[in-house]
């Protein structure tokens, strides 16, 4: 086929991932918008096999079909609460492959003869194995963290800025030798192995509640080093559908940095979350903590008008968003107002508590923003706070220093009274004490989430 | 040379276009947005085709094949497990 109409035919592609993303945000168009960028996907595909300088086709299969199982099988299997580490993953493997087809573009430039090995093509090499490879192993660490299968707490090396800057400037000066000598293949892999390390080191110091600035940042660097790999094969389709993603990664990363009144470096580098709390915990909880049962907690819903409920990480945790389903169809059917109130950076990736909240049957509109929430509470009888912790912390609004200052939280203490659920006092992310818990108005339900939330079930039941 | 501008005219527009397409998404749909905007960057899958297809020296058809199966795995997960979550948000009844 020629190249003016396989090229006709990405232009298609590409319209049809402009047209599918405008879908994909919106709630009623957001699921037709997926399948039109699909469709873009499988044009690009096919036309791309059609391509003349293609000359088998047997392997191509083979490994189409191994990619669209091990796909097939993640996106069918995987639990809702793991989906943080699935979409971590994923961009692992779009970074991956940038590597993988820049180095391959490299070789096949300098070794075919009418092919000109440009500037353009050298620096959009190297820039492809640089984004690429610190996309897939900080991916890669990120999938651990949230696995479990190391530490979630950031793990601080000593001198690591040192360390970073270092790796950083090596990074760059191998880059400038593929650039000046492309023909030797191993200053790329170097860049690469490289990139490798300082991958794992930027995300290794970096914990739990900022996964999700981690996240969408990695979604970004899929995009840009697909967008590299465009550079490095002269492909338009690949630099538009690159450059798409790349921008939704960075409004989503300014999303979540905005939401947590923090600067991208403070994120990347600050390493919160190893703030001692020590003395000052005893005196603001010191004799004020008021427990409850489910059962008085029970009354105080009974008589309740609106209730607002706030979820966050412990939430996932303990798997409760069907026991959450069920009292909110209890209360519901006894004539009481409940809605959602979620903080743009509950959980562990941006959106995480609404996929939750989805998979539990609740129809998103009882699904409120920050926004939409905080003039509620003044009118609310109950706030009933799931596993969430900072992002209720009054002290963000009405400090001017500390970890959290500044920080938009949830005005869950305007409430006239606040259930929080919660197994102990320990502190949450940041590490300091919350004084709403030693509210007048807060009552402390000590309890595992899913166990607290079917107790307080039965309990109303039993009224 | 004109080449190059030509291609970094595309870049340009198309990071605005993007910025315009997505800025206003609602909380809700963050989440699937990230997946279905991941499944696109899979479109490397092109660069990986060419290679394996091509043949040029068994390395640059391992790399090739590696990417492909990277590249697929980004592009079916991601698309796939989209259409799921999204197949939960449901308004009210």
């Amino acid at each position: 086929m020629s190249l003016a109409v396989i090229n006709v035919a990405y232009l298609v592609a590409a319209l049809l991932f402009i047209w599918g993303l405008k879908e994909l945000a919106h709630p009623r168009t957001a699921r037709r918008g997926n399948w039109i960028a699909a469709l873009g996907m499988l044009i690009a595909i096919v036309f791309t096999l059609l391509d003349q300088q293609v000359l088998s086709y047997s392997a191509i299969f083979v490994a189409l079909v191994i990619g669209s199982a091990i796909g097939a099988v993640l996106a069918m299997r995987i639990r809702m609460t793991a989906m943080p580490q699935m979409v971590a993953l994923l961009n692992g493997f779009g970074g991956g492959a940038s590597v993988l087809v820049a180095g391959a573009a490299l070789i096949e430039a300098v070794g075919i003869a009418e092919r000109p090995v440009t500037l353009q093509l050298t620096i959009a090499t190297a820039a492809s194995g640089l984004i690429g490879a610190v996309t897939f192993w900080g991916s890669l660490v990120a999938f651990a963290k949230l696995q479990e299968i190391i530490s979630g707490q950031p793990i601080l090396l000593p001198a690591r800025h040192a360390i970073n800057a270092v790796l950083a400037v090596v990074t760059l000066a191998l880059s400038v030798g593929v650039v000046a000598q492309p023909e030797n293949m191993w200053l790329y892999w170097l860049v690469v192995a490289v990139a490798s390390v300082l991958g794992v080191l930027t995300v290794i110091p970096i914990g739990g509640a900022d996964m999700p600035v981690v996240i969408s940042l990695l979604n970004s660097y899929s995009g840009l080093a697909g967008c590299a790999t465009g550079f490095v094969l002269n492909n338009n389709m690949l630099i538009i559908a690159g450059s798409l993603v790349g921008a939704s990664g960075i409004i989503l990363t300014q999303i979540m940095c905005k939401a947590m009144n923090r600067s991208l470096p403070n994120v990347l580098f600050g390493g919160v979350g190893v703030v001692a709390a020590g003395s000052a915990t005893d005196e603001i909880y010191a004799g004020r903590i008021k427990a409850a049962t489910a059962e008085e907690i029970a009354m105080l819903l009974e008589s309740a008008r609106r209730v607002l409920i706030v979820p966050g990480y412990g939430m996932a945790v303990s798997q409760a968003q069907h026991a959450v389903r069920d009292l909110v169809r209890l209360l519901e059917s006894r004539g009481t107002e409940v809605a959602f109130a979620i903080h743009p950076v509950a959980g562990r990736m941006p959106g995480h508590m609404n996929v939750l909240l989805a998979e539990a049957d609740i129809p998103y509109e009882k699904m409120l923003t920050m926004e939409e929430a905080n003039p509620l509470f003044e009118q609310t009888d109950v706030a009933i706070v799931i596993g969430a912790n900072d992002v209720v912390n009054p002290l963000a609004r009405d400090q001017a220093s500390g970890p959290i200052a500044g920080m938009p939280i949830l005005d869950v203490d305007k409430a006239r009274t606040v259930v929080v659920v919660k197994r102990s006092l320990s502190p949450g992310f940041a590490g300091i004490p919350n004084p709403l818990f030693a509210a007048d108005n807060t009552l402390m339900y000590f309890a595992d989430g899913k166990k607290a939330i079917l107790d307080l079930i039965n309990a109303l039941k039993d009224l | 040379m004109g080449d190059f501008v030509d291609i970094l005219t595309i870049f340009v527009l198309a990071i605005l276009v993007g910025f315009e397409v997505i800025s206003k998404v609602p909380p809700t749909l963050h989440t699937p947005l990230m997946s279905g905007s991941n499944a696109i960057s899979g479109i490397t899958i092109v660069g990986a085709i060419l290679s394996l297809g091509m043949q040029h020296t068994t390395l640059t058809a391992v790399l090739g094949f590696v990417a492909v199966v990277f590249a697929m795995i980004n592009v079916v997960g991601g698309f796939l497990v989209t259409d799921r979550m999204l197949g939960m948000f449901k308004r009210k009844e």
